[in-house]
């Protein structure tokens, strides 16, 4: 299954969960938003939003800069 | 979604304000209701600093009829490259006057209410009471998540925004018409793994980007005008040049904020393995410099980054960034028969390196308190401070 993640198409097993997604990008789970098509899941969600293929999942880094 | 105006217009404009704000005024939009509703408003900005600059410039040109400023730090040489509201012959003043002398010079209208003090769980709610709306232009998470909660807790709306090197992110947050904060992002990442603007720069001109759309989503707020960012992330990247925006739904599952909290400690400051690494394990730059001078043989490392060796570096030091520490990259560049002797910019990420090559087996390893700022202050200052 195809998927675009941080806008780089991406191969994904199915069943792929947003939570896995997180996993392979960051080893950090805390200050992370994901959105998928435009849309942030909460993080309660992560676990059990699975990835259809050609969604766009984005992983979003909070910066505090100011 | 549009949502009723913030604030209640005031009585009247004076001839002088007619005449002030007439280009606002014949936008149908805004007009003499809008502009009245700006003149009652009252605003805080929590820093007036990168984004702060921009917003309270643009609010008091604007006709905001009260502005908050709430800011304990003074203005240094670094922060001129960005932080426009001050200057030159500000270096060394608070920021909170050097900003309300600025506003003052824009639009005498303007009623300036200066907070001197640190921001923290026993002021935040007293201090945002008096406020119709809250700017959040802060440099650290353990700030945005106290802004944040308070804003909850009196059902305030606040505009957020953040920066870093080229990016931003703006919202509103207004718990009773949408997401809060911790909506987006629950938890602030482990302490160290998110650089601030201090340690990994920000673009300065990215400031005016990110603060001229909170100055406009506050007008918006407080006139009732448009389509606020309520329930919808921006996200500006200045070198692509894209706009983007993401919606955010309140988190149902999410934990209610009953009360405000210990923010440093929820954020984490220094991580706790790093503190426990540098406890006794410190030494101070005079320190180094005395060991330096008796010859003594150590093995001195730079774990700040390439760009910023270049800026200054201690002689003798060999750079290998944080990140080679922390993925165990550079333990085989370390040798076995010398003391290791880290430092950094002012003794963050030092400690943070400190615990993992203390880990690694290191012993005897210290870093030095203070970075090379100390050393800069205390043993050579000649060379360039950043």
């Amino acid at each position: 299954m195809n998927a675009i993640i941080n806008g780089e198409p991406r191969q994904l097993a199915p069943d792929t969960t947003v939570a896995d997604v997180v996993r392979s990008l960051t080893r950090a789970e805390s200050g992370v938003a994901v959105a998928v098509n435009d849309e942030v899941v909460p993080k309660t969600d992560w676990a059990r939003t699975v990835v259809s293929p050609d969604d766009r999942v984005d992983v979003l880094t909070a910066v505090q800069g100011g | 979604m549009s949502l009723p105006p913030l604030v209640e217009p005031a009585d009247e404009l004076t001839i002088d304000e007619v005449q002030r704000y007439s280009r606002h005024l014949i936008i149908p939009d805004v007009g003499m209701d809008g502009q009245k509703r700006l003149k009652n408003a009252k605003v805080l900005v929590v820093g007036a600093g990168g984004l702060g600059s921009p917003t309270l410039m643009y609010l008091a040109a604007a006709g905001v009829g009260t502005l908050g400023i709430i800011d304990f730090d003074v203005v240094d040489e670094s922060n001129l490259q960005r932080q426009v509201i001050h200057g030159q012959s500000d270096i060394g003043k608070p920021k909170a006057e050097s900003a309300r002398e600025t506003i003052e010079e824009i639009n005498p209208f303007v009623k300036v209410v200066l907070h001197k003090e640190r921001l923290d769980s026993s002021n935040a709610l007293e201090i945002f009471a008096d406020y119709d709306l809250i700017l959040d232009g802060t440099d650290n998470f353990a700030t945005r998540y106290l802004v944040n909660d308070a804003a909850v807790l009196l059902n305030k709306p606040y505009v957020w925004g953040s920066i870093f090197r080229f990016d931003g992110q703006v919202s509103v947050f207004w718990n009773e018409y949408g997401p809060n904060y911790r909506d987006l992002y629950p938890e602030p990442p482990p302490p160290g793994m998110v650089p601030s603007c201090a340690e990994g720069g920000v673009l300065g001109v990215l400031c005016a980007t990110i603060g001229s759309v909170m100055a406009n989503e506050a007008i918006k707020l407080i006139t009732g005008i448009g389509d606020p960012l309520v329930g919808r992330l921006l996200i500006y990247d200045a070198l692509e040049m894209t706009w983007r925006t993401v919606k955010i739904r309140k988190d149902p599952n999410a934990e209610p904020i009953t009360e405000l909290i210990d923010y440093e400690a929820f954020c984490g400051t220094i991580p706790e393995e790093a503190q426990e690494a540098a406890r006794g394990s410190t030494i101070t730059a005079k320190e180094l410099k005395e060991k330096m001078d008796r010859g003594e043989d150590f093995f001195l490392v730079d774990v700040r980054e390439k760009n910023e060796y270049e800026i200054v570096n201690i002689p003798g030091a060999v750079l290998i960034p944080k990140g080679e520490f922390l993925t165990g990259e550079a333990f085989a560049k370390l040798p076995q028969d010398k003391q290791i002797i880290l430092h950094c910019k002012s003794g963050g990420r030092s400690a943070e390196a400190l615990a993992a090559v203390k880990k690694a087996g290191f012993s005897d390893a210290v870093h030095v308190g203070g970075g090379i700022l100390s050393w800069i202050e205390t043993v050579d200052p000649s060379l360039p401070k950043y």
